[in-house]
């Protein structure tokens, strides 16, 4: 065993310990074991290490890669064995990629608890796979070379074979045994860029085939002998008891083995076990449940917003507080723009609806699901089993999209199957929310209010900034709000103002979280949703105002470091410089906005066709750093634009009264189709060699102001107030 | 429960279900084929697509006793169909899946198109495939790639 | 309170919830009592064998008529645009379902993708054999989706460059095809509620058509 320190990313000191082995099918392991203070409180127990592998050079040639978390779309399961390969000198042809368990060694290497999310799957294991593909490939040149009796250095390799100096050449597969009895170097040269064969290039996912036949299995495809299937009938308003069931109609239906109540993380409900989805439903469908909703407080949509309206008059938390607080009073009203703006609710509604899969034996139990979270639904699991996180088996099982949703601090769908499954003991049960429970059930984006005031100073810039945001928190509760809420602000609220790129002198950010009965949750690029929303019409707007070329008044509001954007806009400029002529009725519209270290601007050309925007194309412009994958950050930048349409559809909101959730499924609650989404959308990626960064969220939040200020310059109007039900 | 034959990517099957149980639950629970994918369950997303006597059918919402005689094409018969293989081949070509869950209906509706018109305009594409709901939004590339396999089948 | 997971199952009819059996059952009493109150007037198919109806009489059948086409069962496929229309608030039909060259939709989108051959509903999606948007020459609205008024349905109806070339005959042959029989079944909503069906029973929307055409079909001013 040897032990080697990494320096990024610095503010992490820990000690990597890597171990090879023969496999028991024969062939190298390379384990990588991690030792580092974690954020999550684990304890400080002498570890035994499982014996997990991130690589395995196989005997038949196959090179097995664990992707230490989960594919939902993002493209990881790609992108970190290719960058494993590629140090590794590995044939890409021979590269299996497979999504590990849950386990110590797969958790990520900043955030210290395995899991996907903060678009932070490249940022922070870059390096990490880098190291691995070297320190592997250096292993199998060390055996070659000892086989040949010369030195390392004289020896190369290329596409999983290694060359000596005199003609000599052997196989890796056929170096791996020989391997996994040499020590792990110490020293390793990570390649220069100009040497990468598979890095920074086009290279296309190693799923597609799976995804495009039918075979691939996703969580809700898992299938084992004897498995049942259940459903929870839950409260109708969020934390509410079941009062009393009836459940003789239920039972009646052919296939249903169990109707029984079940704690739920909020309230209690009627969990539902049978041998099909079908009979499950339609039992779920007769049951007659009688609820106390009169003890928990039954939100309302029209009477949230009255009161987040009258709470914006007053000042929250501070977030920022820049330079004179009170500059705005030395403003005339003629030169202050006074907007507020209203954003919904919203469901992620991911296209697999959420599902996992529990067996519990007694002393052991085996989960399969896709989850953004394993560390933490793992340990959520465990504990309704009575068990210890090591007795839980977790097999992380492709999903389908996420987006933030697959990521629960309470782990509320994992405890509800871990629930059932504890009472089926010895009997597989797939818990599944349909649709229907994951458009009422909660974990939305919150709904804010924005109140701004912008004191605009005599050259058209702005020169005072006031600006409350109300809005649930997210993180009150959860384990991450000892981090991440910082005098009464959580840090994801204000997130893309308070840290906003442009430099503006008098900034005064604050913040009021009013506590309400709706679960909420982070939604693909979280409070960069409506933060940038509400950043990029207003600047636009004082563009306009200031007669200047929305590109141009934005560089000169940029502060001097805001290095990406600059080059995003510059970028976006030279790209878009064609669209001078545009058909009438046509406008273009522009935003950009940096986030997750990611800078992102955009320009759509929009008209208005059967009451609605029609975005006829749209050009992204990204600085992610050092580009991994172009093709998977073009993908990720056209995805994410379509998915930050879900903003601005007509009905694209999630509404309650008295206390009930509206909308039902995709009928009610209707994210972008085809139609609506941008019929070209051109990607270029700024060249750039620093350290690499996320393309997951970032795309997010440019698309929907981008749109209405198009929507602004066809119509006039400002539009400040999420879902677009008016044009 | 009634017994029900079905001819599944030219296989007959019997199957014992509720005939109200939608096909798509009888392809995936009980025959086990789960390339074709619940999303929604009221035909708003397409996940569920396949071809029932050719016809692109939401399966989600056919009741298994409404099939009756007409033969079932899902996603796993598309690499033995030639629109569907080179449909599959261009989707993998142009790295159109993200996800993926929601692919397999969208080639679905995909072949039903270009097996009708083959050379569909953009209008005839935003039309027919107006109802494939993708999450993570790869309209682009799918409309790209409707594109490029009209013009390899051409 | 009862809750949502309660599928509601029957309707209100006359202020009392009764089950789609009990709605079937009713609905063949009154076609029952119907064909006896008309015993004497009409022949075995309906049709009266007194002397033709006078035009006041086939204004008055017009306007039984009219109530049938303009409920939304009937008139949410007589669109005057590129979309069908659903439920009884005559919204436009979801998921991007459009008219296509022949009223059922496109290749990939056809009407036939989720409407079967008979209702299904397990499921609520209504069926019926040749289920399809009327043609635009046949829209009974404007094109803000308003209902046309009686008489501008009236003079489409009877203008046979519109309406297909029907002539009176035709026209009672059309009302007894299976796509408008549906109308008054129209089978159960997803969420398992019986859809509404026209004010009057099939069998006088029939009867009005036959007393309406022998009158030579008059329309309203």
């Amino acid at each position: 065993m040897s032990t080697a320190t990494t320096s990024h990313p610095p503010s992490v000191s820990r000690r990597t310990f890597l171990r090879v082995s023969s496999a028991a099918a024969g062939g190298l392991l390379v384990s990588l074991y991690l030792d580092w203070p974690t954020i999550a409180q684990q304890p400080a127990t002498p570890k035994v290490y499982p014996p997990d592998a991130f690589v395995h050079v196989r005997p038949d040639g196959k090179i097995v890669v664990q992707v230490n978390r989960l594919e939902f779309g993002q493209g990881v399961q790609t992108a970190l064995p290719m960058l494993l390969a590629d140090e590794m000198d590995a044939d890409w042809l021979q590269v299996i990629a497979e999504l590990a368990p849950a386990g110590d060694v797969y958790r990520d290497p900043v955030y210290g608890i395995q899991m996907v999310g903060g678009s932070g799957s490249i940022a922070h294991s870059f390096e990490q796979y880098r190291q691995l593909g070297a320190r592997t490939r250096a292993m199998l040149i060390a055996a070659a070379a000892a086989q040949w009796k010369v030195t390392p250095t004289q020896c190369r390799a290329e596409s999983s074979v290694v060359y000596g100096p005199n003609g000599q050449s052997a196989r890796y597969a056929e170096l791996a045994e020989a391997a996994a009895h040499l020590p792990v170097p110490e020293n390793i040269q990570l390649k220069k860029e100009s040497d990468l064969r598979l890095t920074n290039k086009e290279v296309r996912r190693l799923d597609s085939g799976a995804k495009c036949n039918g075979s691939q299995k996703f969580g809700l495809d898992v299938d084992l002998p004897g498995m049942k299937v259940a459903l929870v009938a839950h409260p109708p308003v969020f934390g509410a008891k079941v009062k009393g069931f009836d459940a003789n109609a239920a039972r009646a239906i052919s296939g249903v083995q169990e109707v029984f109540e079940i704690p739920l993380v909020r309230g209690t409900g009627v969990a539902i076990v049978a041998d099909r989805f079908w009979a499950a439903k339609q039992a779920r469908d007769r049951l007659r449940a009688e609820w106390d909703t009169a003890s928990v407080e039954r939100p309302d949509t029209a009477q949230l917003f009255a009161k987040y309206r009258e709470l914006a008059r007053t000042p929250g938390n501070v977030a920022v507080s820049r330079a004179n607080a009170n500059a705005m009073d030395s403003i005339s009203p003629a030169n202050r723009i006074l907007a507020e703006y209203e954003f919904p609710y919203l469901a992620h509604t991911p296209m697999e609806p959420l599902n996992t899969t529990v067996r519990f034996d007694g002393d052991r139990a085996e989960v399969w699901g896709g989850s953004q979270f394993q560390t933490v639904d793992r340990m959520a699991i465990a504990e309704v089993l009575g068990l210890k996180p090591e007795q839980v088996t977790f097999h992380t099982e492709m999903a389908g999209g996420g987006f933030g949703r697959r990521a629960t601090p309470d782990s509320h769908v994992q405890r509800e199957a871990a629930t059932v499954a504890k009472r089926l003991r010895g009997i597989p049960v797939k818990l599944i929310w349909t649709r229907e429970d994951d458009v009422q059930g909660g974990y939305y984006r919150p709904m804010h209010v924005h109140r701004v005031e912008v004191g605009i100073g005599g050259d058209g810039m702005p020169a005072a900034w006031r600006h409350v945001i109300v809005g649930q928190s997210i993180l009150a509760g959860t384990p991450f709000a000892p981090m991440m809420v910082k005098n009464g602000v959580d840090s994801t609220a204000v997130e893309g103002t308070a840290d906003t790129k442009y430099n503006i002198p008098n900034f005064h950010i604050s913040a009021h979280h009013p506590a309400i009965n709706v679960p909420v949750l982070w939604w693909r690029s979280v409070g960069h949703t409506h933060n940038a929303f509400v950043m990029e019409t207003l600047i636009d707007e004082l563009a306009r105002r200031a007669k200047a070329d929305p590109i141009a008044y934005r560089l000169k509001l940029l502060s001097p470091d805001a290095k990406k954007l600059r080059n995003c806009l510059a970028l976006l400029q030279g790209k878009t410089a064609s669209w001078r002529s545009l058909p009438r009725n046509h406008a273009v519209g522009i935003a950009c906005h940096e986030s997750f270290e990611t800078g992102v601007a955009c320009a759509v050309e929009v008209s208005i066709e059967d009451k609605r925007p029609r975005i006829h194309r749209a050009t992204i412009t990204v600085d992610p750093g050092f580009a991994v994958n172009p093709l998977t950050i073009a993908s990720q930048m056209q995805g994410g634009v379509t998915f930050g349409i879900t903003q601005v559809m007509s009905r694209g909101a999630i509404t309650l009264k008295d206390g009930r959730v509206e909308q039902r499924n995709w009928d009610g609650y209707t994210p972008p189709y085809m139609k609506d989404a941008p019929v070209i959308a051109q990607v270029h990626i700024v060249p750039s060699s620093e350290k690499p960064s996320g393309c997951g969220e970032p795309p997010v939040p440019v698309i929907s102001p981008a749109v209405v200020n198009a929507l602004s310059r066809l119509t006039g109007k400002r539009y400040r107030t999420l879902p677009l039900t008016e044009i | 429960m009634e017994t029900f034959k079905l001819t599944v990517n030219g296989q007959v099957k019997e199957v014992t279900a509720d005939p109200g149980t939608p096909l798509l639950w009888v392809l995936r629970e009980d025959l086990k084929m789960t390339g074709t994918k619940y999303g929604c369950g009221i035909a708003a997303c397409g996940a569920c697509t396949v071809h029932l006597g050719g016809v692109p059918t939401r399966s989600c919402v056919v009741p298994v006793a409404l099939v009756r005689n007409r033969p079932i094409l899902t996603i796993e018969a598309m690499a033995d169909d030639p629109v569907g293989r080179v449909v599959q081949d261009v989707w993998v070509s142009e790295d159109v899946v993200q996800c993926g869950y929601c692919q397999s209906g969208q080639i679905m509706s995909a072949v039903a198109l270009l097996k009708s018109t083959p050379k569909p305009t953009d209008k005839d594409i935003e039309e027919s495939m107006g109802g494939n709901l993708c999450r993570c939004g790869t309209y682009v590339r799918i409309r790209q790639a409707i594109k490029t396999s009209a013009r390899q089948l051409g | 309170m009862m809750c949502s997971y309660e599928r509601k199952i029957g309707f209100a009819l006359g202020g009392q919830i009764v089950s789609p059996v009990k709605v079937g059952l009713l609905t063949i009493i009154l076609i029952s009592v119907a064909s006896l109150v008309g015993a004497g007037a009409r022949n075995q198919e309906g049709t009266r064998t007194g002397p033709r109806p006078s035009r006041a009489e086939g204004l008055a059948a017009w306007q039984q008529i009219y109530s049938v086409m303009s409920h939304p069962r009937c008139i949410n496929c007589h669109t005057a645009d590129g979309y069908p229309q659903q439920t009884d608030d005559r919204h436009r039909h979801l998921f991007n379902v459009v008219r296509g060259p022949e009223g059922k939709g496109v290749a990939a989108l056809q009407c036939a993708t989720c409407h079967q051959s008979s209702n299904a509903d397990s499921t609520g999606v209504p069926g019926v054999p040749d289920w399809h948007l009327a043609p635009l020459s046949m829209r009974w609205q404007d094109a803000n989706d308003k209902v046309l008024p009686s008489s501008a349905v009236c003079r489409t109806v009877t203008d046979r460059t519109k309406n297909g070339g029907l002539d009176g005959a035709a026209l009672v042959k059309h009302h007894q095809t299976e796509l408008v029989k549906w109308a008054w079944q129209p089978g159960l909503r997803n969420d398992g509620t019986a859809r509404s069906i026209p004010p009057i029973s099939y069998e006088q929307f029939i009867a009005a058509t036959r007393n309406w055409t022998q009158a030579r079909m008059p329309c309203p001013q």
